[in-house]
């Protein structure tokens, strides 16, 4: 891990003084739980990237590509909406 | 046209009314709440007759009051509000927002206690509440200093090296709404003092994007509360040369505190606010009498001038502590647990107790003070302490 800044070095009243940066902010690391797909049952009809709410559903060509693990805080939304069953849930060790 | 009269007979709640006309801040935001409603009622008047150009927010509560105020600031603008009591109350998670963020927002608080049982009358357990909240906190002790804090605080807060929001308190009814002399300034002249807000980082500058409150984790909040106390360390200071500066302009000294008698004072008494004319009055005529008593007015008592209090009460054998609030399950009040601790460094200090008077609103006149002045000097005689704190004025 990288040495954080100190008080001295870090904008003061925890301002962000530069914009667009959000996506920066690694929420992953927050899960507990991992999403996988059988990409033998994936339909790509992407009801997962409507419904994710971290925009953590990675598509290429129309078609799943990958779950986006920087952000994705593992809530599972995608397990319940996927209509095929093609995602499950495993622990992050 | 006539000139404006440069001593008019004002209330506390029209003397800081007043002062704010004359620093014609761009926004204030508030919600009417007794005491406090005369001074708003007052700066509304000068709203509705073009005497200032500030955008007026009458909020639905003294929540939104403050986050308006909170909003308006960090956007670049100079803004100020008041309340008393519950409002305060209302404000709280505010409170440490704004100084969270750094918003130099004034605000005077009209002290009144906080219910129950329902009471509006003075005593200070609203601010002392707010005291580790982030906010300097001035008590001023009659409409003038009402005035002149007000004025002060803009300057305090902005200051370059804090950048933290300031409270201006005074006594509910007691000086919000009694008619003193008030000296006043001409409006170019605070106008001058006070000059114009520069702000380190408007939200209004787009050129500049700037993110006010994103979630701040156990990463880096720390760091961030570190540099608000790194700032409140320099706020003695800060006060400090804002005051000198403001008594050579107003001819009208002020410091952190204003100590009377205390050359040669065996005794002395330590206490904030319009109690403080008392205590001083009291003092005057014992001491006219040959008695070695003194007191010190806290003007400031966020930040809390320790070395100079422990200075000042460095020789004197016995000191009491007024408190108008209450510690519930402390030993002893807010003043009074400041001034013990700041004594506690010292190899020689006195004998330090507490008197907590004048809740609700409960009169004290100068026989209460005159009877704390000869406990003093029974502790004094005899070394003994009989009880450490004590309820002043209160039936049994």
């Amino acid at each position: 891990m990288t040495e954080k800044p100190g008080w001295k070095r870090i904008p003061t009243g925890g301002l962000i003084l530069t914009a667009g940066n959000a996506k920066e902010y690694k929420t992953g690391d927050w899960r507990t739980q991992r999403p996988v797909i059988n990409r033998d049952l994936c339909s790509n009809c992407l009801t997962c990237w409507i419904n994710c709410p971290d925009s953590s559903i990675l598509v290429e060509d129309g078609k799943f590509k990958a779950f986006d693990l920087d952000h994705c805080k593992g809530c599972a939304i995608c397990v319940t909406v996927c209509p095929k069953k093609a995602i499950h849930m495993e622990p992050e060790r | 046209m006539m000139e404006m009269p440069k001593i008019l007979p004002l209330n506390g709640d029209d003397a800081a009314a007043f002062a704010m006309k004359q620093i014609d801040p761009d926004l204030v935001a508030a919600y009417p709440i007794t005491p406090q409603t005369e001074l708003m009622q007052s700066f509304s008047q000068f709203v509705a007759d073009g005497e200032v150009q500030t955008e007026l927010i009458v909020a639905e509560s003294e929540h939104s009051a403050l986050s308006a105020c909170v909003g308006a600031c960090a956007a670049g603008g100079r803004v100020m509000t008041a309340t008393s009591s519950q409002g305060l109350a209302y404000m709280w998670e505010i409170l440490y927002i704004a100084a969270g963020y750094r918003l130099p927002i004034v605000m005077n608080v009209i002290n009144r206690t906080l219910s129950g049982p329902i009471n509006i009358h003075c005593d200070h357990s609203d601010t002392m509440g707010a005291r580790d909240s982030g906010w300097l906190q001035l008590y001023g002790e009659n409409p003038q200093e009402a005035y002149d804090n007000t004025i002060q605080a803009v300057r305090i807060a902005e200051h370059k090296d804090l950048r933290l929001p300031v409270m201006c308190c005074m006594d509910g009814f007691i000086t919000s709404h009694a008619v003193e002399r008030v000296d006043l300034l001409d409006d170019n002249v605070v106008k001058d003092f006070v000059g114009e807000f520069v702000p380190t980082h408007p939200l209004l500058d787009i050129e500049h994007p700037v993110t006010y409150g994103p979630l701040d984790l156990y990463d880096y909040f720390f760091e961030h509360k570190m540099q608000e106390i790194d700032a409140m360390s320099r706020a003695e200071r800060v006060v400090r040369e804002v005051s000198n500066k403001y008594g050579k302009m107003a001819g009208r000294s002020y410091g952190l505190m204003e100590p009377y008698g205390m050359e040669d004072a065996e005794t002395a008494i330590v206490v904030l606010s319009s109690t403080a004319g008392t205590t001083r009055a009291t003092a005057k005529e014992m001491r006219q009498a040959g008695r070695k008593v003194g007191m010190i007015k806290v003007r400031c008592f966020r930040p809390f001038p320790k070395d100079e209090l422990a200075g000042l009460l460095a020789d004197v054998k016995a000191v009491a502590v007024l408190d108008r609030s209450d510690g519930l399950g402390a030993y002893g009040a807010p003043v009074f647990n400041e001034v013990r601790n700041a004594l506690y460094d010292r190899d020689q200090g006195p004998e330090v107790v507490n008197y907590v008077y004048g809740l609700g609103g409960r009169d004290i006149g100068q026989p209460d003070i005159a009877g704390v002045y000869a406990d003093l000097a029974d502790i004094a005689a005899t070394g003994k302490v009989k009880q450490r704190v004590r309820y002043l004025g209160v039936r049994e």
